[in-house]
């Protein structure tokens, strides 16, 4: 059983606002999802190995040369709040 | 002589090391070469986390994590595969880093450093490969802050965690470490310490036993040192009060110098580390043997080197190799001059002017050196002469030629150094009565005023040689 504390905390990690209300109807919607994953820890896995990847490749590599970067305005544009070239956020800490 | 530790300082380094002399950054081909770019302009999709891109790994940064597992002894991993290390923080456009969790790619490794008490070994835990966030400025000081700045251009740039064990016993033991480790990282090519910000360390440290604290933001040794040493201070007063250290991370204010409690309510299990999907593992074994082939001489193979091929001793082989930029200088100049004199006017003479103004050898031409030491061997000016000539061109730039004929520096010989001899000994008939009734002092004075006549440009030696023959010739 996922608690309201745990919901909120979830809420901080993902810097998300979660009122009273929703952290009760969530906690226990979670709940559910976690028992659904409850049922799948019921099968026998012990001879299987983890599945990282689905596909069977190994050793992807690219060489060490430069491609070019984008514009710096179109860097810029998907942020609020800008200042010169710089992307602007609320304090943080 | 054992090193007691009084104290019981326990510390423990994480050195975030950026590989910079790669040409692209880790997942995504944007250059590296953005230090004097404006900001934001180095990004492209993967950097930002920009939905649909696809990361794919620089071969070459695998293989120098490799050669610095070699070099810092460690066992290179069979196969291994990167994580998302889950945090929400504006340095890191895609709410995760893209970093190594269960397998490293190298670990159990050693460092031997001059310790309190000699030789001491620094054992490596572990070095895994992962991405640099961003850069944050603070607009203002980070507890009063009014608003961040984000530039994206190092987000995504290569970087080594290395972590040590806590074997370090002092924080200068600390500094010698991250000395020690920052000349290997530069011998190998992988590195460029001289670029702000290419070397980042986290330190654990720990007295009698008690809890550990983490000190972040250390950007110098010289500042690793002083974070130390305030924190070995701070946690010793706790316990003089009787209370107990509390387990925390601080920050290390560094115009202040001193550590900042930082309240962090993130604790490991919150990261939700699991496998990158967008990556897929890799299995680099079989490259070690070929990366080992062709790993470069390292620090202390060089200065044993210096010791044999150029016969010079310990105290001097160690001061030219412990800067790959110092002993290249030294060989390039030992290459044009006699060695052993190279070595001396290299380590003795230059290196302590330039520490003493702070500058580094870039400052400095093989020519220059070169020019200086033909002089003084070929007996043209006096080895003082020689320091006047560094100094000048130090303080003042200059070529040695124009300096030597500016100041007047050709050393006199001869006729001139003769006369001025009987001068002296004409003109002060008390210093050698003095010297006759056996104070051997008066004899320095004697060539101390033949020096002055002579303007410093006479070999003291051989004037000191020359006043005893006249003494025996005209004054017994
Ligand atoms: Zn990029």
């Amino acid at each position: 059983m996922i608690t309201k504390e745990q919901v909120e905390h979830i809420g901080w990690l993902a810097r998300v606002n979660i009122d009273e209300e929703d952290a009760f109807e969530f906690a226990s919607e979670l709940s559910t999802v976690l028992d659904y994953f409850g049922q799948l820890d019921e099968v026998d896995t012990s001879d299987v190995k983890p599945t990282y990847h689905v596909a069977d490749v190994m050793n992807v590599f690219r060489e060490d040369k430069p491609k070019d970067s984008l514009e710096q305005d179109d860097i810029l544009a998907n942020a609020e709040e800008i200042q010169e070239g710089y992307i602007k956020t609320p304090k943080i800490i | 002589m054992v090193y007691e530790n009084p104290d019981g300082v326990m510390i423990g380094l994480e050195i975030h090391v950026q590989l910079n002399k790669l040409a692209t950054k880790l997942f995504c081909g944007c250059s590296t070469d953005y230090h004097t770019s404006e900001p934001n302009t180095h990004v492209c999709p993967v950097c930002m986390g920009l939905p649909g891109c696809l990361p794919v790994l620089n071969k070459r940064a695998v293989e120098y994590a490799i050669r610095i597992g070699l070099a810092l002894n460690c066992e290179i991993v069979e196969q291994t595969q990167f994580h998302r290390k889950n945090y929400y923080y504006p340095d890191l456009p895609k709410g995760f880093q893209t970093t190594q969790y269960d397998y490293p790619i190298v670990s159990d490794g050693k460092v031997v450093i001059e310790g309190e008490d000699g030789e001491h070994v620094v054992r490596i835990r572990r070095a895994h490969m992962e991405e640099d966030p961003g850069r944050l400025m603070h607009m203002g000081s980070i507890e009063k802050s009014r608003g961040t700045l984000i530039d994206y251009n190092r987000s995504g740039m290569a970087l080594i965690e290395i972590v040590s064990e806590p074997d370090m016993r002092s924080p200068r033991e600390a500094r010698r470490f991250l000395d020690k480790l920052r000349n290997i990282l530069e011998y190998l090519d992988v590195f460029d310490s001289t670029l702000e910000g290419s070397m980042r360390v986290d330190a654990n440290i720990s007295i009698g036993g008690g809890d550990r604290t983490e000190v972040k933001n250390i950007s110098s040794h010289k500042g690793a040192e002083r974070a130390l040493l305030y924190e070995i201070m701070r946690q010793k007063n706790i316990k003089r009060r009787g209370e107990k250290v509390v387990m925390e991370t601080r920050h290390f204010d560094e115009a202040r110098g001193v550590t900042i409690s930082m309240r962090t309510k993130e604790e490991e299990h919150d990261y939700r580390y699991f496998p990158e999907p967008d990556l897929v593992p890799m299995r680099v074994g079989s490259w070690v043997e070929g990366i080992l082939e062709t790993l470069p001489e390292l620090p202390d193979a060089r200065r044993s080197r210096f010791i044999s091929d150029y016969g010079m001793v310990d105290t001097h082989a160690k001061a030219l190799t412990s800067d790959i930029r110092v002993a290249d200088f030294y060989e390039e100049v030992a290459s044009q001059v006699d060695p052993a004199s190279a070595a001396v006017w290299v380590s003795d003479v230059l290196k302590g002017e330039l520490n003493y103004r702070d500058l580094t050898i870039a400052s400095f031409t093989v020519e220059d050196m070169v020019k200086i030491i033909e002089l003084v061997v070929s007996g043209k000016i006096t080895e003082k002469g020689a320091v006047e000539i560094i100094r000048n061109i130090l303080d003042e730039g200059g070529s040695p030629m124009d300096i030597v004929k500016e100041k007047g520096l050709l050393k006199v010989e001869g006729d001139v150094v003769d006369q001025a001899v009987e001068e002296v000994l004409r003109e002060n008939p008390q210093a050698l009565e003095d010297y006759f009734a056996g104070k051997e002092k008066s004899l320095n004075f004697l060539v101390g005023q033949v020096m002055k006549k002579t303007r410093g440009r006479a070999d003291a030696r051989s004037v000191r040689e020359m006043m005893l023959e006249e003494i025996d010739k005209n004054y017994r």
